[in-house]
């Protein structure tokens, strides 16, 4: 069991910043924005985000919590999850421009369970996706639009990410 | 979860993780879609011996808004009429592939012998069986308790000090003993407030006190006073001289409910007996929680449903083969 740092915490920091700066690029501005995060750490990394995308544009953005535990095509092969809390922010997401964020892109189920749980929410304008880690793997026709850092990884190896809020450690390591 | 069949056996954190998830499962029902696609392929059988409105169409409403198919299944004008044992029964529903069956029995331990006994291996759920258990009303009922309590700060909480008085016909009533065994176990203290010849004899087992005159109960300033229903149709014997005077002494009228301290509130599980154990005032002030407790009553039989048949199946099967 041999693990391996490939993000210290300044990484992770530059990274966050450097995706909030295209988000705000590609949508031209912090207008109609909305950031949910796929518990547990794209929550907290959602929170980040918009923070720091709040900091750059003079404004604060709506962010809040999408749960996708209902919408997994592979309950029956887990032991059972226990659902999370889904907090739309007030104001819905109706026309608006939903980036959906999670810490790790691996086979893109959770972002396919992520879209049909959005459906049961709203009518979007545009979705997006951002990723802290990418690490391939993909069995769905899913992409990220804005990537922390692509990880190139084999199946058998884990990639763990922690974060000080919810880990009380800041760092992404993977693991043989 | 394999089965649910009572809250005896029930240890606080399943029932904690019960409570949570169903407040996940209200949350959704607060959506414009509120149908989740979870249960897709999953066949829910409702199968009930004894009448029941509220409590079979809760758990259809349940297994429908998850997007499982749902069997319903009435003893009255069916084959059980004929004469087919509940063994038969159980194994033709086994045999149209049902996932989970939801009893409910006049007699006691139904649902534990559907679950036992090998006879199918879908997940039992206990909707009520003779005189046993009720346990989907209990959690339902410590549910209620808990959203009015914390409200939002709900998540993780057990009951933990609470008072709850339960009142009425405790000798027939099954949801009076999942209440007591559930919320013991979440912490609350229980009272059961009764006639004299109304309360079991084994009683003094339980982890409630039990008192005979309501009014020296609600003085203790209870956070819930829970009324259970006359049960008309159980009134074999002369258990009180009339209902006249089961309602003067045991009813809770409007009266006895201005006397409440604030916040707390009053709790039927339905249908009610209105004048006979509870007042229109007192059904209808906004104390009461009775139509709460119907809403609750979906999103905990969601979660039930939900934690009996989403997950990967485990392998204790009650002796399957």
């Amino acid at each position: 069991m041999s693990a391996r740092t490939v993000l210290h915490e300044a990484d992770i920091s530059r990274a966050l910043t450097r995706i909030a700066h295209e988000i705000l690029e590609s949508n031209r501005g912090a207008e109609n924005l909305v950031l949910l995060g796929i518990p547990t750490r794209g929550v907290t990394l959602a929170r980040r985000l918009a923070t720091v995308i709040g900091e750059i544009a003079q404004t604060s953005v709506p962010v809040g919590a999408l749960d996708v535990t209902m919408f997994r095509d592979d309950l029956a092969q887990h032991p059972t999850r226990s659902p999370r809390p889904t907090d739309i922010p007030s104001g819905g997401i109706d026309g608006c421009t939903v980036v959906l964020v999670d810490d790790v892109l691996f086979s893109g189920r959770s972002i396919r369970a992520a879209l049909d749980a959005l459906q049961s929410i709203g009518r979007p304008a545009v979705v997006r996706l951002a990723i802290l880690v990418d690490r391939g793997h993909r069995e769905l026709p899913i992409r990220p639009d804005f990537v922390g850092k692509n990880i190139p990884s084999s199946r058998q190896e884990r990639v763990n990410v922690r974060l000080i809020e919810d880990d009380g450690a800041e760092e992404v390591t993977i693991e043989a | 979860m394999r089965h649910l069949l009572d809250t005896r056996t029930l240890d606080r954190a399943t029932a904690v993780r019960i409570l949570d998830v169903a407040e996940d499962m209200s949350d959704t029902q607060s959506r414009e879609i509120k149908k989740l696609p979870t249960l897709r392929g999953k066949t829910v059988v409702n199968l009930f011996f004894e009448d029941s409105t509220r409590t079979r169409i809760s758990f259809e409403a349940a297994a429908k808004r998850l997007s499982a198919d749902v069997i319903n299944f009435a003893a009255k004008g069916s084959s059980v009429s004929k004469g087919e044992s509940l063994k038969d029964t159980a194994q033709t529903l086994q045999a149209m592939g049902a996932d989970a069956v939801v009893i409910r029995h006049p007699a006691s331990g139904a649902p534990q012998t559907l679950a036992t006994s090998g006879w199918i291996s879908a997940g039992v759920v206990n909707a009520g069986d003779g005189t046993h258990e009720h346990p989907t009303q209990a959690l339902l009922d410590a549910f209620t308790i808990r959203k009015r309590r914390f409200g939002a700060e709900s998540r993780g909480r057990d009951l933990a000090g609470i008072t709850v008085v339960i009142v009425g016909d405790v000798l027939h009533s099954r949801v009076a003993r999942s209440n007591v065994w559930l919320l013991a176990t979440l912490g609350a203290e229980v009272t059961l407030v009764s006639p004299p010849t109304l309360v079991p004899q084994n009683v003094s087992l339980w982890p409630a006190k039990v008192v005979y005159d309501l009014d020296q109960a609600l003085a203790q300033g209870p956070d819930a006073v829970m009324m259970l229903r006359i049960q008309l149709e159980r009134m074999n014997a002369a258990y009180f001289p009339t209902e006249r005077e089961y309602s003067r002494r045991w009813g809770l009228d409007a009266l006895r409910v201005a006397g409440l301290p604030d916040g707390s509130i009053v709790m039927h599980p339905g249908p009610m007996n209105r004048g006979l154990e509870i007042s229109s005032e007192a059904a209808d002030s906004p104390r009461s929680t009775v139509l709460e407790q119907v809403t609750n009553g979906v999103s905990i039989r969601m979660a039930v449903l939900y934690l009996l048949l989403a997950g990967e199946r485990d392998d204790e099967r009650g002796g399957d083969q």
